[in-house]
């Protein structure tokens, strides 16, 4: 498979902050990858290199092939980027704005009928003549989006691009966001949101600290992280305490509820048989799997 | 992918937005100078119509109105270029130009046509409406062309480079109020340089802007305090200065790419 974004030992630093410390990523053509990580984890900071806004202190970046700072003109026509902050130019239109940022890529009005077109499917259709001064939040960001794509770049990166969007948006931005992934367009996502990385993303690299803690497919990680929890509510007749014949096995309180970490599926019955010998009634039961969340913290407390 | 087509649609789309960008805010970038640079000639030519006489057969108010002309133009030439990139840093939106291929050499050229283009405009109101009133022929046309077109090129390149070194309004004003305007002031507008002092000529006389005014000047009545070709050829050479230290920052990313 052939790569679309690439970092070879790639540093920033400022002063006596590594910012981001020798990260090395290739990204697949087709992917949807997510750049995990705390505030300060180098997530912005990638972005921006690759933007071409800041410059690595070492190593090299690619787009398409493309090195980022020797062909920053080819690199900069194969990589739409959706900033983080809600910028916008007050003195021109939505319209007006994405045919100003098409034409700085060399697109004349032949590429009119496409700014129609992400016009539309961003449901911005309404606000095309609407000065950026008077659109909400929201709109806004899907302003910013449509800036992103109006040169028709294979690569697509987004920073934190949900970030104070309300759900009903977020979701109809995702909609949109995968059918381009599904069009072939390579997708770059920098989030906060767990949940939605584990829902979109093939693959994640979590950083810390401005280095890769983990890399790998969204599934591999939670395979390899995976652990299945038992979590009971138990009503105690008399003291509360777990029997001795499953004490060993590994488990959390939080006032009623006991989560057991199951190591094997006949623990279950181990567990069941011991509460019901020792007349522990079981009130509620659930399974709970492992989500990005818990290998996130789980390799974050690791490497602190 | 990028052609020399791109280059060309992406240079003029940058300088399309520019000269759309003025002219959406006309009343305050265009009518606002006309308005003071004709308060100006009103109230000097007032004043002084009948005390002086700076050129044989030249009135006071023809000897102010290239001046006010040409230190219209360079204000609003410096004003235009400057405050775009000051409003787009501070706004943020300059991530937009940042991030397209455009180069440092397209992003020069587009800030320097547009502030040329302002610089002209407002300078060209002020003519017609002036020559409603007093008879002022032009007596070397293509002298007064070079000096507007350099001129203006000359402050836009001082207002790229103002604008991409401050990182707050109050610092632009500042460029403003404690560069711009003195020199402008100061450089021969209202007064032919031979009525000063002979310290204030020779202290006058290191200010690039007396050249700018001086030769503008003699292209209206073929008479300047120093040869007009000299200043043809300072102005120039401070254009040529001022737009290296320009291309320099913007190549370098200095202030705008960390």
């Amino acid at each position: 498979m052939k790569t679309a974004i690439s970092y070879k030992n790639v540093k920033k630093i400022y002063g006596d902050l590594n910012a981001v410390d020798g990260i090395s990523i290739d990204i697949n053509q087709g992917e949807f990858f997510g750049l995990l990580g705390p505030n300060g984890a180098g997530k912005s900071t990638m972005i921006n290199m690759l933007a071409g806004l800041t410059k690595p202190s070492a190593g090299n970046i690619s787009v398409m092939g493309f090195d980022v700072q020797k062909h920053y003109q080819e690199a900069r026509h194969a990589v739409g980027i959706v900033p983080q902050e809600l910028v916008f130019d007050p003195f021109f239109n939505v319209r007006e704005m994405l045919r100003f940022q098409a034409g700085y890529f060399g697109k004349g009005r032949e590429n009119d009928s496409w700014v129609d077109e992400i016009i539309e499917r961003l449901d911005l259709t309404d606000k095309a003549s609407t000065n950026m001064r008077m659109l909400s939040g929201g709109m806004k960001r899907r302003a910013l989006i449509a800036q992103a794509l109006v040169h028709k770049p294979p690569v697509i990166v987004l920073d934190e691009p949900t970030a104070g969007v309300d759900v009903e948006l977020r979701q109809k931005l995702w909609a949109f966001i995968k059918d381009l992934n599904k069009d072939g367009h390579t997708i770059v996502l920098t989030t906060h949101y767990l949940e939605e990385a584990e829902e979109l993303c093939n693959s994640v690299a979590m950083l810390r600290a401005g280095k890769v803690v983990a890399m790998d497919t969204t599934k591999n990680l939670l395979r390899k992280f995976s652990t299945k929890n038992l979590k009971l509510r138990l009503n105690f007749k008399g003291e509360k305490k777990l029997p001795i014949n499953i004490e060993h096995i590994p488990h959390q309180i939080a006032e009623d509820f006991y989560t057991f970490q199951l190591k094997k599926i006949t623990d279950i019955t181990e567990i069941t048989e011991g509460l019901k010998q020792s007349k522990i009634e079981i009130i509620d039961i659930q399974t709970v799997d492992t989500d990005l969340e818990d290998v996130f913290l789980k390799l974050t407390n690791a490497k602190k | 992918m990028v052609t020399i087509k791109t280059q060309l649609v992406g240079t003029w789309t940058l300088i399309k937005k520019e000269l759309i960008r003025f002219w959406r805010v006309a009343f305050q970038t265009v009518a606002s100078p006309v308005i003071t640079g004709m308060l100006y000639l009103v109230v000097f030519s007032h004043v002084l119509q009948d005390r002086l006489e700076v050129y044989a057969g030249v009135s006071y108010t023809s000897f102010l109105i290239p001046g006010l002309i040409m230190m219209s133009l360079l204000q609003n030439a410096f004003a235009n270029s400057s405050s775009s990139l000051i409003q787009s840093k501070v706004m943020g939106n300059i991530v937009f130009i940042l991030l397209s291929p455009l180069s440092y050499i397209q992003f020069f050229i587009a800030f320097i046509v547009g502030a040329v283009v302002r610089g002209l405009f407002v300078g060209l109101s002020i003519y017609l409406l002036a020559i409603i009133f007093i008879d002022l022929p032009i007596k070397h046309p293509w002298i007064v062309f070079w000096f507007a077109l350099f001129g203006g090129g000359l402050l836009g390149a001082f207002g790229i480079i103002a604008g991409i070194w401050a990182d707050r309004f109050d610092q632009m004003a500042a460029f403003g109020n404690f560069v711009i305007m003195p020199l402008s002031f100061l450089s021969g507008v209202f007064y032919s340089i031979h009525s000063l002092p002979s310290i204030w000529q020779s202290i006058s006389q290191l200010n690039p802007f007396f050249y700018m005014i001086d030769g503008f000047r003699y292209g209206f009545f073929g008479q300047s305090d120093v040869s007009p070709y000299l200043s043809l050829l300072i102005v120039f050479l401070f254009f040529v200065t001022l737009s290296f230290a320009a291309i320099q920052m913007l190549k370098s990313g200095f202030k705008l790419r960390t």
